[in-house]
C-alpha cells in the first residue's frame, strides 16, 4: 500500500518545556477521546475507517474490464498517476491500442496512453481496432509473491497483492517474474511498486482512482463476497477471459470481449 | 530512453538486472568450476590434476569471498540484504541462497584448513612473535602432525570434497534455477537452464585454471606438467561439448516446436544479440575453442609441448569470453524482450562509473586475484614450497596469476 509520507513538521521553536509537555499530553488525550467517542479501537482509528471497522475477511475484490467500452482517453492513467504519485516512465496501469487486420496487427501504448492516442497509419488494412486497459491482475497464484526472497510481496485476505516497501530489498525478482509487466523498481524508493487497486481507498469503501474516473464504465471494481455486486454477477454469468491463462496464475482481473491478439 | 521495436509493455523497457547480475553467475561459475577441478583430484583421484588441486581450491575460495559483492551492489536496498539470510521466504528460489552459500563457504573453509593444516603448523613452529600468533591461531593451537593426524586430515579432505562437490553444483545450479524457473520469460524458462549454467561453470573454472597454472608456471620459470595441461584440456573439451550441445539444443527445441515465443526469440538472437550470441558465444567462444581443444585432445602425442600449451591458453581465453557472453545473453538478453512477446528494446549498455558499471565489474574480477595473492602469502599454494618467511617468490607467482 503506498504510504504518502506524512509531512515532517518544521522544527519547533524552543519553548517552555512545561508548556510543551502540556500540549503533548493534551493532544494525546484529545486523540484518545476522539477514538473513544468514535467507538472503535486504536487500530481502526489508524486504518482510517472512521466509526466502521474494516474487516478484510468480509471482502474479496475483483476487477472487470470491458474492452468494448474503452475509448483510450487516458483518464485512468492520469488519475492513477495523481493518486499514487507514480514515477515518470513507469506505470501502475496503462492502455494498449490494437489495430488489427487479416494481414497484420499493430499494437502501441504511447506513454502508456497517458495523453491519449495520436492517429496511426498502418501498412495493412485494419479491420478492427480497440483499446485494452491493463493493470496488475492481483493473481491468486501469483509468481511475484512466490519469488520474493524476503516475503515483502504478499496477498491480503481481501485479495489484493501488495508490496511492503519497508521490507523490499529491491532485488527485482518479482519484476522479472510478473508475466504481465505490472511491476517496476521505483527509481525513487528503490523498491518494487505496483498497482494496489488503491488499497488506501478501497478499504474506506471508495473505488480505485482509475475506476472512479473512467467515463465509459470500462473499468469496474467489485466485491466477490457481496451477493448483489454487479461485477460479481457479470464475472459469474458472462463469458469472461483472463490474460495469459496458460500460466495458471489465476488473475482476479477479468476481461469482457477480449481479443485473441491481446496477451 | 531505450528504443523499442514492436510493442513492449511500458514497464518492460527497463533492464533491472544489470551488469552485476551478469557478474554474479560468472563469479560463482569460477567457484563451482574450480571446485570441480579440485574434486577431480581429491574425490575422483585423477592424478593429472594433482599439480593444480591446491591452486584450484584457493581460487575457488577467493572467488567465493567476493561472490556476494555483485548482489549487494545490485540491490535497491543493500542494507536490507541480510533479510534474505535471516528471514528467508522459502517459496522463493532466491531464499535458498543463504543456506547454500553459507554451507558451501563452511565446507570450503574447513577443506582449506585440512589441506593446509600441516603447513600452518610448520609455519607456526618456525616463526616468532605476531606471525607465530597468527599461525598458531590458524592451527587452532593444535600442533599435531603425527602420521595418524595427517591421515585423518587426508580423509577429512576427501569427505569434505565429496560433500563440497554437490554443494558447489547446487550453488551454481541454483543460479541457473533462478532464471530457468521464471515462467514469465520464455528465453529463461527451461529446465535446461540450471544444467547449462553448471556445465558452463565447469568450462569457465577449468579454463581459468588452465590460464592460472600456465601463468604461474611461466613466472616461476617452471615447466607446466604436460600431463596436467593435456588432462585439463581433455576435461575442458568434454565440458565444452556438453555446454554447446545443450545451449544449441535449447534453441533448436524452441525453433523446431515453432513455439509461441520463437518468433521474438529468433529476432532477439539475430538482431540484439547477434554479436554477443552468434559471434561471441557460438563462433569465437564456442566453435574455435572446440576445434583447438579437439586438436589438443586428438593429436596430443604429436604436439610439441609449446604448441599444446599455446593452444590451451588460447582456448581458455576464448572460453572465458564464451562463458561471459553466455551469462550476458541470458541475463541481459532475457530483459531485452518484452513479455508482450511483441517487442524488443534497444541493447543495454552499462555505464562506466555507475555502482553497477563497467569499472566495478572489472574491480570484481581483479579482487579475487588480489585475494589469491594474499592467500598465497599466508598459506603457500605451491606444495612443499618455502615457508612464509620467504614468501617473495610466491608473491610474484600470485601476481602472475592475476
Amino acid at each position: 500500500m503506498p504510504e504518502s509520507p506524512s509531512p515532517t513538521p518544521a522544527a519547533p521553536a524552543p519553548e517552555d518545556p512545561a508548556r510543551r509537555d502540556f500540549l503533548e499530553q493534551a493532544l494525546r488525550l484529545a486523540g484518545g477521546a476522539f477514538v473513544f467517542f468514535c467507538g472503535g479501537t486504536a487500530a481502526e482509528a489508524v486504518s482510517g475507517a472512521a466509526g466502521e471497522a474494516y474487516n478484510w475477511d468480509e471482502h474479496r475484490y475483483a476487477y472487470l474490464i470491458d474492452t468494448e467500452k474503452c475509448i483510450g482517453c487516458g483518464s485512468c492513467v492520469r488519475a492513477c498517476r495523481a493518486e499514487n504519485d507514480v514515477p515518470d516512465g513507469f506505470f501502475r496501469t496503462w492502455i494498449e491500442r490494437y489495430v488489427v487486420g487479416p494481414e497484420g496487427s499493430h499494437v502501441d501504448s504511447p506513454a502508456g496512453g497517458l495523453e491519449g492516442f495520436p492517429p496511426v497509419q498502418t501498412a495493412f488494412t485494419p479491420t478492427k481496432s480497440f483499446f485494452v486497459p491493463k493493470i496488475c491482475n492481483h493473481c491468486k497464484e501469483t509468481p511475484c509473491i512466490q519469488v520474493c526472497p524476503v516475503g515483502a510481496s504478499y496477498r491480503t485476505r481481501d485479495g489484493v497483492v501488495l508490496v511492503d516497501g519497508q521490507r523490499c530489498i529491491g532485488c527485482g525478482y518479482c519484476v522479472q517474474a510478473c508475466p504481465y509487466g505490472s511491476r517496476f523498481l521505483s527509481p525513487r524508493t528503490h523498491t518494487a511498486e505496483k498497482c494496489t487497486w488503491c488499497y488506501h481507498r478501497i478499504t474506506k469503501g471508495l473505488r480505485p482512482a482509475c475506476v472512479e474516473v473512467c467515463p465509459t464504465g470500462t473499468r469496474q471494481f467489485g466485491d466477490m463476497k457481496r451477493d448483489d455486486d454487479p461485477v460479481r454477477r457479470q464475472i459469474e454469468r458472462e463469458r469472461v477471459a483472463i490474460l495469459q491463462p496458460h500460466l495458471l496464475t489465476e488473475p482476479q482481473c477479468f476481461y469482457l470481449h477480449l481479443d485473441k491478439e491481446v496477451r | 530512453m531505450p528504443e523499442i521495436t514492436g510493442f513492449a509493455f511500458p514497464n518492460d523497457i527497463h533492464v533491472h538486472w544489470s551488469l552485476m547480475i551478469v557478474m554474479y553467475p560468472y563469479i560463482t561459475g569460477f567457484v563451482a568450476g574450480a571446485f570441480i577441478v579440485t574434486s577431480l583430484y581429491h574425490v575422483f583421484g585423477r592424478p593429472e590434476f594433482k599439480p593444480v588441486a591446491r591452486l584450484a581450491m584457493a581460487t575457488s575460495f577467493c572467488f567465493m569471498a567476493v561472490a556476494t559483492f555483485p548482489l549487494n551492489l545490485h540491490l535497491g536496498h543493500p542494507e536490507r540484504g541480510w533479510y534474505v539470510l535471516v528471514t528467508p521466504h522459502f517459496t522463493s528460489a532466491m531464499a535458498g541462497f543463504g543456506l547454500l552459500y553459507n554451507s558451501y563457504l563452511a565446507v570450503m573453509a574447513l577443506e582449506v584448513w585440512f589441506v593446509w593444516r600441516r603447513e600452518i603448523i610448520e609455519a607456526a613452529r618456525r616463526s616468532r612473535g605476531l606471525r607465530r600468533a597468527l599461525y598458531a591461531a590458524l592451527a587452532l593451537w593444535t600442533y599435531d602432525t603425527s602420521p595418524e593426524a595427517l591421515e585423518i586430515d587426508h580423509r577429512a579432505v576427501k569427505v569434505l570434497a565429496a560433500i563440497g562437490l554437490p554443494l558447489a553444483c547446487m550453488l551454481h545450479g541454483y543460479v541457473g534455477f533462478i532464471f530457468g524457473a521464471v515462467k514469465a520469460n520464455p528465453w529463461w524458462s527451461t529446465p535446461l537452464m540450471p544444467v547449462i549454467f553448471l556445465l558452463s561453470a565447469a568450462v569457465s573454472g577449468i579454463a581459468l585454471l588452465t590460464l592460472l597454472y600456465q601463468g604461474v608456471s611461466k613466472l616461476r620459470r617452471a615447466r607446466p606438467e604436460p600431463g596436467c595441461v593435456s588432462g585439463m584440456a581433455r576435461w575442458l573439451w568434454f565440458f565444452l561439448i556438453l555446454t554447446i550441445t545443450l545451449e544449441l539444443l535449447e534453441i533448436l527445441m524452441l525453433a523446431y516446436e515453432k513455439s509461441e515465443p520463437w518468433h521474438i526469440i529468433s529476432e532477439l538472437l539475430t538482431t540484439r544479440l547477434e554479436f554477443s550470441f552468434i559471434t561471441m558465444q557460438m563462433i569465437i567462444g564456442g566453435l574455435i575453442p572446440l576445434i583447438l581443444l579437439g586438436i589438443v585432445v586428438m593429436m596430443d602425442r604429436y604436439l610439441h609441448e609449446r604448441v599444446r600449451n599455446t593452444l590451451c591458453v588460447a582456448s581458455a581465453l576464448l572460453l572465458l569470453l564464451q562463458v561471459f557472453s553466455m551469462r550476458w545473453n541470458v541475463v541481459i538478453g532475457g530483459q531485452l524482450l518484452s513479455k508482450s512477446l511483441r517487442g524488443l528494446r534497444s541493447p543495454y549498455v552499462p555505464e562506466l562509473f555507475d555502482r553497477e558499471g563497467i569499472l566495478v565489474a572489472i574491480a570484481l574480477i581483479i579482487v579475487p586475484f588480489v585475494l589469491l595473492w594474499l592467500f598465497d602469502r599466508i598459506l603457500p599454494i605451491d606444495e612443499g614450497g618455502p615457508a612464509p618467511e620467504g614468501p617473495r617468490r610466491e608473491a610474484e607467482t600470485g601476481v602472475a596469476g592475476a
